[in-house]
């Protein structure tokens, strides 16, 4: 059962460019090692916090999107919670929400092909119905 | 003749001869100018509903305000031409509403950093779950304040 998860997590501002990708990698091989995928890595970079966390104003923003099951993303975030340097993390699924769009997506393109279908469909009937009377 | 045989049958079966003197009372007061003895029965069907009855009318004449009662500010709204409000996703095809996208989230949040209601926006209720759900996310990560404004 393989879903798709966007792990978004900040660091504390002074964490090294080194330590950052080296929590990255870590984090990478925990999920390759369960059997997961890491779709992509994003450095977000550095970003006022809406409010006071862990006394920090600033945080650097990361993204990575993940993909595998359930059990590999609680691992995620138990190691999240336990490395010093996190200060927040937010697990987000968006496999469904990714799926609706895809649906939605569709659907427009399937009426971007329907309209001559439709503008066909009524001139039919219409010449249909002065045979009928005739 | 249809008329009568059928006055005396309905107060009877109704309730008896307990609410036929009880609605006479009202019927003498008050219909008796209005209306012909004959549509009395129809009055003694609903004795305890003549009062509600006449409260109804009022609220009758107060109905066309009150869809307007929210809209008391709505019928201002037609006297001081006001736009008619329609929800920014539907217009402008946003489908995906994100956490991340704290520049579009932020239009929809208050000075004080509460959600603002649909009734203000005027964005529909399938795009305002999407955009509730996005705004508490962004709250959790700090992207947006839980009060106040973002520091």
């Amino acid at each position: 059962m393989n879903r798709t998860y966007e792990l978004m997590f900040i660091v504390r501002p002074d964490m090294v460019e080194e330590e950052q990708d080296k929590l990255i990698s870590t984090l990478s091989t925990v999920v390759t090692s369960s059997g997961g995928t890491v779709k992509s890595v994003e450095k977000m970079g550095k970003r006022r916090l809406a409010y006071v966390v862990r006394r920090f104003h600033d945080g650097l923003y990361m993204l990575l999107t993940v993909e595998g099951s359930g059990g590999l993303i609680a691992e995620l975030e138990r190691r999240l919670r336990v490395t010093e340097p996190v200060i927040k993390f937010l697990t987000v699924r968006i496999d469904e929400e990714q799926k609706r769009l895809d649906k939605l997506k569709a659907i427009k393109d399937a009426r971007r092909k329907a309209p001559p279908a439709a503008a066909a469909a009524p001139a039919e009937p219409a010449a249909e119905a002065p045979a009928a009377t005739a | 003749m249809a008329d009568e045989t059928r006055g005396p049958s309905a107060p009877g079966g109704s309730s008896g001869g307990t609410a036929a003197p009880a609605s006479d009372r009202p019927t003498g007061d008050r219909p008796a100018g209005d209306r012909p003895s004959g549509d009395r029965p129809s009055f003694g069907d609903r004795p305890s509903g003549e009062r509600p009855s006449g409260d109804r009318q009022f609220s009758g004449e107060r109905r066309p305000p009150r869809p307007g009662g929210p809209g008391g500010g709505r019928e201002g709204g037609r006297k001081f031409f006001r736009r008619k409000k329609v929800c920014k996703f539907c217009v402008e095809k946003i489908e995906a509403v994100n956490y991340k996208d704290v520049r579009l989230l932020a239009q929809f949040v208050a000075e004080s950093g509460k959600i603002v209601p649909r009734r203000l926006t005027g964005v529909c209720t399938p795009h305002q779950r999407r955009l509730s759900s996005a705004i508490k996310q962004a709250r959790n990560i700090a992207l947006l304040p839980f009060a106040g404004r973002a520091a």
